[in-house]
């Protein structure tokens, strides 16, 4: 590939130069990054193809955590399968549940009350700020930037105390249940939530003065892993990433669901694409999510927290411990499951992440046929290649946080 | 333009190969046939402004001939408004044209789809398995397959003395071993020519010289 | 029950800087309160495990912050998350990089015993190929569960006989003098402070 000169250089400053000028081609590496690494976020192995430090090509390997959910659904009723639905997007499972519940409601074509409605919206804007806060510092602390994560995670501290208060459990809650919720939100709740909606926006601006216009965290992630708009509509990208590629675009306002379409919210728009403008997009809609937690928590109405519909959900305690027609409502509930008429329904909400869809195909009876799961990471994985090319080798951290994805429901 | 107006002019352009359209709490799925999806997406992506493929899903009808499916739900941006697409793909002849072409979103579910169902796609770039390890014998999500799984050879581990060059210590992995007096012994150092490190593995209790 | 089990240490102060006690018993207390955790973060289990990284159950006051992602470098293996047979190679693999002496927790569930995923893809208990010393249940358990099964590694290594396990001459990766088997750890619940 190389030219041959006729004459021999004695300098070696000379021949180095004669080599830059033949535009010697070296060896390129391949290099394994993961399953098991510190940066990659959750199990994820990436094969880079290296020409010295800059990234020539990028193969994501995922199917680490596969752990076969779409075929466990077929075997569980709607109701059991809302555990696993925590577990997907694991940092915020309240948001996975919130969207679950409608998907199987749009299935059944009914309708939850709007008591309940507003204290989902409530749960998925929680979950929204949960989500963002890790990614944020897990991005920040991948690219140096330790302080930030131990800021994120005090906050996140005070949404577990929350998630704990409303559902029992820190964490992957299953806290909604088809037709309803499991439990109303208990009193405790509404002062937990003003005072967090008052001592929040403090750290969004702490966050904000130590990260936005720092010098090094400008230069780690502006221009890096641009993703222009075509490619990322033509990839079927949502989300964050979307957004700051420039798309406007949100489930909350474009299909609104949930009574989105009472609240106030701006959605923020990047321009660019890259790492520092989604890291701008998530930073803002934890600000508009406040906005919109302020307003849910003012205006919640009153009422009843679960649709009236005995069949679809579990009767009263006291009536199942009394009464013939509720015991067997009960028990027919539990061992058979709701009973879903046949068709196929998809239902997709704006998460954290992207657009989470639930496809379900139903045969009737009480159990999904086919239930497909449409992860935003998955998705917004196959846009890693397009990022990552020409980049230098560190720059494929702060483009993998900058995605941010997590692995529990991309491999589902 | 309304997924009716869209399967109006796909009826016009492919006639019989689009059927009636069927309306479930809002959606609009058909069933096209196999052989025209490919042009079929291209039209509803470039007349129809369908250009965001939203998910491609293999379904099991087992005990129906045709016993595959697969589902193409297409979104519009800028009408805001889905379309369902659906396939019917026989186990005989369990094969379908890629949409890579159209959306290049497809590549990853068209593997999935490969993976759990043992569907292919004619015109992938890359038709691998995704979930499962290269080598699963299995395709999971086919109704005849157990949810305990069948046993199978697990898979080898990416890094393998196989598949790279080996470094230069010999064998491996490594493992120190607090007991042992002699720092030599407890971790091969990469001075050690092979022979030596053959040598040692070979007469673990001989006495070293240093 | 603490005080039998910590009576492996039992220093006599002669003067005021010089102590006089067991080889075992000193190397196991400088052995279990610097104990660096391999966190194998896998799922959920992973989010728990950073939240005791973090401040409000503070890992760094058992002497365990320092969460090395390399395994030359650590002691203990965390075990957080379900293990599916892809993944398991790779986690074995890692194990065997860690240099003896070496301990190893599964957190959670799926770790345990595979969980609440009776699949075709998952590993039902990473005990299937690695040696487990503390089981702690719960899904994910909480942070407080956690450090109580990190206390309890430390109340293992405490008792280990460290001088015997260095006399052998040709030795076994993962043999250790263990004094005792797998301990199981109650994850879901809050422990209630004993005043004690």
């Amino acid at each position: 590939m190389a030219t041959q000169h006729e004459m021999e250089l004695i300098d070696s400053a000379a021949r180095a130069q004669q080599a830059m000028d033949e535009g010697l081609s070296g060896e390129k590496m391949l290099i394994n990054m993961g399953p098991q690494h510190p940066s990659t976020h959750g199990v994820l192995r990436v094969v880079l193809e290296l020409d010295g430090e800059e990234v020539v090509n990028v193969w994501p390997d995922i199917g680490y955590l596969h752990r076969g959910d779409e075929k466990i659904a077929e075997n569980m009723t709607y109701t059991q399968f809302i555990p696993y639905t925590d577990r997907l997007d694991y940092i915020a499972p309240l948001a996975n549940n919130v969207t679950y519940a409608y998907a199987v409601e749009k299935l059944l074509g009914m309708d939850v009350p709007p008591r309940c409605k507003y204290i989902r919206v409530i749960c998925a804007e929680l979950a929204r700020i949960s989500s963002h806060l890790l990614g944020i510092g897990a991005f920040a602390m991948d690219v140096g930037a330790m302080t930030i994560f131990l800021y994120t995670f005090r906050e996140r501290e005070k949404i577990y105390d929350m998630a704990e208060c409303i559902s029992g459990a820190r964490f992957t809650t299953s806290y909604t249940r088809i037709g309803g919720l499991s439990r109303d939100m208990p009193p405790e709740f509404v002062p937990m939530l003003r005072t967090f909606l008052k001592e929040f926006p403090v750290t969004i601006d702490e966050v904000d003065k130590l990260l936005t216009r720092n010098r090094i965290f400008c230069e780690r992630a502006r221009g890096i892993g641009v993703l222009p708009k075509e490619i990322a509509i033509d990839l079927g990208v949502t989300g964050p990433c979307l957004r700051g590629s420039g798309v406007d675009w949100d489930i909350r306002k474009s299909h609104p669901y949930s009574s989105y379409e009472d609240f106030e919210f701006d959605v923020p728009t990047g321009t660019l694409g890259d790492s520092y403008d989604r890291y701008l997009v998530r930073m803002e809609e934890m600000r508009q999510s406040v906005r919109i937690l302020q307003q849910a928590i003012d205006h919640l109405p009153d009422g009843p927290v679960n649709s009236p519909d005995a069949k679809i959900l579990l009767p009263d305690k006291e009536a199942v411990l009394t009464k013939m027609e509720e015991l067997i409502h009960h028990f027919i509930n539990v061992t058979e499951g709701v009973n879903a008429p046949p068709g196929e329904v998809y239902f997709s909400a704006e998460n954290p992440k992207g657009e989470l869809g639930f496809y379900i195909v139903s045969r009737g009876g009480g159990t999904p046929h086919r239930l497909k799961i449409r992860a935003p990471s998955f998705v917004n994985l196959q846009a890693l290649p397009v990022m990552a090319k020409g980049h230098m080798m560190s720059d494929m951290v702060t483009i993998l946080a900058s995605i941010d994805f997590v692995m529990g429901e991309c491999d589902r | 333009m309304t997924p009716q107006a869209a399967i109006d002019r796909l009826k016009v352009r492919f006639g019989d190969a689009i059927s009636a359209p069927v309306e479930f709490r809002g959606e609009t799925t058909i069933t096209v046939s196999s052989e025209k999806i490919a042009a079929i997406c291209q039209l509803l992506k470039k007349e129809c402004e369908f250009d965001m493929l939203t998910d491609l899903s293999g379904v099991d009808n087992y005990g129906e001939d045709p016993r595959y499916e697969v589902s193409y739900l297409l979104y519009s941006l800028a009408n805001r408004c889905h379309l369902r697409l659906k396939v019917r793909v026989s186990e005989d002849d369990l094969i379908v044209d890629s949409v890579t072409g159209v959306w290049q979103g497809a590549n990853w579910h068209e593997r999935e789809a490969f993976d759990m169902f043992g569907i292919r796609f004619r015109g992938h770039p890359n038709l691998k398995r995704i979930l499962m390890w290269e080598g699963y014998p299995h395709h999971p999500l086919r109704k005849d397959f157990p949810l305990a799984g069948i046993p199978a050879e697990l898979p080898e581990t990416a890094v393998d003395a196989d598949t790279v060059r080996v470094a230069p210590m010999l064998g491996g992995p490594f493992v120190a071993n607090s007991g042992t007096r002699s720092s030599i012994r407890r971790e091969p150092r990469q001075y050690d020519t092979m022979a030596e490190q053959q040598d040692k593995l070979d007469n673990p209790t001989k006495k070293e010289s240093v | 029950m603490i005080q039998r089990l910590e009576k492996g240490f039992d220093p006599k102060v002669e003067g005021r800087d010089l102590i006089v006690t067991r080889a075992d018993a000193a190397i196991g207390w400088v052995r279990k309160n610097s104990c660096w955790p391999m966190p194998m973060g896998l799922a959920c289990c992973a989010i728990e495990l950073m939240a005791v990284g973090a401040s409000r159950f503070d890992i760094a006051r058992f002497g365990a912050e320092v969460m090395r992602f390399s395994p030359r470098q650590s002691d203990l293996m965390i075990v957080a998350g379900t293990c599916v047979y892809k993944m398991a190679g790779v986690v074995k693999r890692v194990w065997d990089q860690m240099p003896n002496p070496k301990w190893c927790i599964a957190m959670g569930a799926c770790a345990s015993s595979g969980g609440m995923y009776r699949s075709y893809a998952v590993v039902q208990g990473v005990d299937h190929f690695l040696p487990v010393d503390v089981y702690i249940s719960g899904c994910p358990p909480r942070p407080e569960a956690l450090l109580e099964g990190l206390m309890a590694i430390q109340r293992k290594i405490a008792q280990e006989k460290a001088t015997r396990n260095m006399k052998q001459p040709t030795h076994e990766p993962g043999l250790r003098h263990a004094v005792q088997g797998p301990i199981i750890i109650r994850g879901e619940y809050a422990p209630k402070l004993k005043s004690s």
